[in-house]
């Protein structure tokens, strides 16, 4: 074979580059959407890479569910630093206090849905028109349809039968007063290519993603962290295991795995041998067959 | 750790539920091992609640719930899968034919695409539809599966027939490369593993052909061109006086030195620089993302191209075109559209509409000119400025275009210029 070709890792990343140049071109405010987790890790890397030696020309903004494992915020705070880029920060905790959405009730009530109201806010407070995310089409079967340039109407909601078709590499980014778009540079990449691209780019991550000691307790097939948020009942019963977090999220509804990878590495080895995808940890995609597709419509991430 | 250089190769699946195009992606994505136990287990307790006997493959590319409701596929949805070999995209399209506008739209990046055909039925109306489509998209490599080999006693005379058929209508379609391949998605035979059952088919199961094709050749190497996205200017230290025009190479190489003209100025420079995504290079090639740095100082922004001075583009401001009309709004005559191509963009107007393609039998209507949603036609199109322009069948990328209406924003209209 002719060394003239790229490995599909590097067409990912070509791709990648070019969705995120696009946004730039095309929006007058954009920002990524930043959550600590490793998806939304690698899109930064990639809008490094992107704008380089320019600094990357948008704003971070981070959805705060005040429910955080404490690592995740101190790997935000310093890469903020490095980067010099603005963080913008949209708390769940202020909309509840001000009354935009109630707390659910209940042993399993959790604070996923209520972020959908304080990203809209936040989208309309700073008049964003364009927020990146991380989003992977493989993630979820609702993910598989969406577009790169995904538009959301004037209450920010997707249409899922109504998209625009999206060609060769033409990207429509045009939107009406109060509109915007979430645009999703990664939409190609698998988990196990996001795995792999740390790994050969040796991006740093928060070390929840690495086996480590922690209290946990068992709850709906995997082990969520213990913390000062969780309401256990009486069966349930605090225990440390070694284990590790396939993805990041709110830290009442995020579940670890058992593991013994405490290295990138391993961690690679360990994906490409797992046969359960990364959301079968997550609590928040297991209330029902059209969770996710529900909440995308609204406005979610 | 060593990570593989492995290629991407990507396809665009067509066919009806009917034909056993769900099956198919199920049993591809099942037999290479990429369905997760979480996946499975969701696929067989719906299995399981609609009454089916074992796994219904099919149920594993459903996606939104009026698709699972109504057993069909409305939008294009994109499934992964890795082997040793390669990693995939399949670009799953619907087949019926109000939805020609998910069809082309999921061809358009495609390296190659499965044309699914029942053998019991052969060559049917939707079967040529699909061949058309990919032959108007200049899909390099199409792959047609003979489905349900198992419900014609695994029979190599209607396979023959079939590819017969099948090959007398492409003799009138520029398809490059055609092969056929003998399947039964339901029981696996010729997907993953080699079929048992068809002793006297020689050539390779599908996934075999699909790892082992010849890609690399699908771009066009010849014809350099570089549309500019964007200008970087970070005038910070160690940077001052840096200028890169970045963008994503479409075709053709650049290389450090490089005598290269800007488009449409015409000013010519050379080559200072190239800034890939993990540093400097000294050559670059399509599909790339980089950043042009030149030696002398010209005025460069969004919707530029840079060329190489020997080898240069159509300027016109007249372009005809093969239009996919995408929308529910039918084309209104004499209306200004924008037009989108490459990281430029125009006002235009549809100046005129040549003929229509029945697209079932790929005869031209001409006394019907209105464009309706999912109709291909043939049109003159006019611009305000004129475009930098590839033949489509020379250059996906200079050679595409798209129409958006001014008054709601969507993408109408997906052209390919002639």
């Amino acid at each position: 074979m002719s060394k003239y070709y790229l490995s599909y890792l590097e067409e990912l990343e070509s791709e990648a580059i070019f969705v995120l140049r696009e946004v730039w071109a095309q929006f007058q405010n954009p920002v990524i959407l930043f959550s600590g987790g490793k998806d939304s890790i690698v899109v930064t890397h990639l809008a490094k890479k992107a704008f380089y030696p320019s600094k990357i020309p948008f704003a971070l903004m981070h959805v705060d569910t005040g429910h955080n494992f404490p690592e995740t915020i101190a790997f935000r705070d310093n890469l903020i630093k490095d980067l010099g880029v603005q963080l913008i920060v949209g708390s769940v905790q202020e909309s509840i206090d001000q009354g935009r959405v109630a707390e659910e009730k209940g042993k399993s009530a959790t604070r996923n849905a209520l972020q959908i109201t304080t990203l809209l806010d936040a989208i309309e407070e700073h008049k964003i028109d364009c927020a990146i995310g991380g989003g992977r089409r493989d993630e979820e079967k609702a993910r598989a349809k969406e577009r790169f340039f995904s538009h959301r109407d004037d209450f920010g909601q997707w249409d899922p039968k109504n998209q625009r078709p999206e060609l060769w590499n033409l990207f429509n980014g045009k939107y009406f007063e109060g509109e915007h778009f979430r645009v999703f540079p990664i939409s190609n990449w698998t988990e196990m290519d996001v795995w792999n691209y740390i790994l050969q780019e040796n991006i740093e991550i928060p070390s929840l993603y690495l086996a480590h000691e922690r209290e946990v307790v068992w709850r709906n097939n995997s082990w969520i962290p213990n913390s000062e948020f969780l309401t256990l009942d009486d069966r349930e019963e605090v225990v440390t295991k070694k284990i590790r977090f396939r993805t990041l999220g709110d830290i009442t509804i995020t579940g670890g795995i058992e593991s013994e990878a405490d290295t990138l590495e391993k961690i690679v080895q360990e994906v490409s041998a797992m046969r359960q995808t990364e959301r079968g940890n997550r609590s928040d995609d297991k209330r029902s067959e059209n969770a996710m597709e529900d909440r995308k419509k609204m406005g979610y991430f | 750790m060593e990570i593989e250089r492995n290629e991407l190769l990507r396809f665009s699946t067509a066919g009806s539920v009917d034909d056993g195009k769900s099956t198919l992606i199920g049993r591809l994505l099942y037999d290479s091992k990429s369905i997760f136990e979480d996946q499975l287990e969701a696929i067989e307790s719906t299995s399981r609640k609609k009454g089916h006997d074992g796994v219904d493959l099919a149920l594993f590319t459903d996606g939104l719930r009026d698709e699972r409701e109504q057993g069909i596929t409305i939008d294009v949805a994109y499934r992964y899968f890795t082997t040793p070999k390669r990693k995939f995209i399949i670009a799953d399209t619907p087949g019926h034919v109000q939805y020609t506008r998910n069809m082309v739209t999921g061809a358009s990046t495609a390296n190659a695409a499965i044309i699914l055909i029942d053998a019991r039925h052969g060559v049917i109306e939707q079967t040529k539809r699909h061949a058309f489509i990919a032959s108007l998209l200049h899909i390099p490599h199409v792959i047609v599966c003979v489905n349900k080999m198992d419900l014609v006693d695994f029979s190599e005379e209607v396979f023959t027939t079939i590819r017969s058929q099948f090959e007398a209508f492409a003799a009138k379609l520029l398809i490059r490369d055609i092969r056929f391949i003998p399947i039964s998605a339901l029981l696996g035979d010729n997907v993953v593993n080699r079929s048992e059952n068809m002793p006297w088919y020689q050539d390779g199961p599908l996934l075999h052909t699909l790892e082992t094709m010849h890609i690399s050749s699908d771009l066009n190497k010849v014809d350099a061109r570089f549309p500019v996205q964007t200008v970087l200017r970070p005038q910070r230290e160690g940077f001052i006086d840096y200028r890169g025009y970045a963008g994503r190479i479409a075709s053709g190489f650049y290389r450090v030195g490089d005598q290269v003209t800007v488009l449409p100025s015409g000013f010519s420079s050379r080559i200072k620089s190239i800034k890939g995504p993990n540093g400097e290079l000294e050559e670059a090639f399509a599909p790339m993302s980089v950043a042009l740095e030149l030696e002398d100082d010209i005025d460069v922004s969004r919707g530029d191209m840079i060329v190489r001075s020997n080898n240069m583009p159509e300027s016109s401001q007249d372009v005809e075109v093969m239009l996919c009309w995408l929308n529910n709004r039918p084309a209104q005559p004499r209306a200004k559209y924008t037009l989108m191509h490459t990281s430029n963009e125009q006002k235009a107007m549809i100046k005129e509409v040549m003929y229509k393609y029945d697209i079932n039998t790929m005869e031209r209507i001409k006394d019907d000119v209105e464009l309706k949603m999912n109709d291909i036609s043939k049109v003159k199109l006019r611009t305000t400025k004129p475009l930098l322009i590839d033949a489509y069948k020379d250059n996906r990328y200079t050679g595409s275009l798209i129409l958006i209406d001014d008054q709601t924003n969507e993408t109408v209209a997906a052209g390919m210029i002639i």
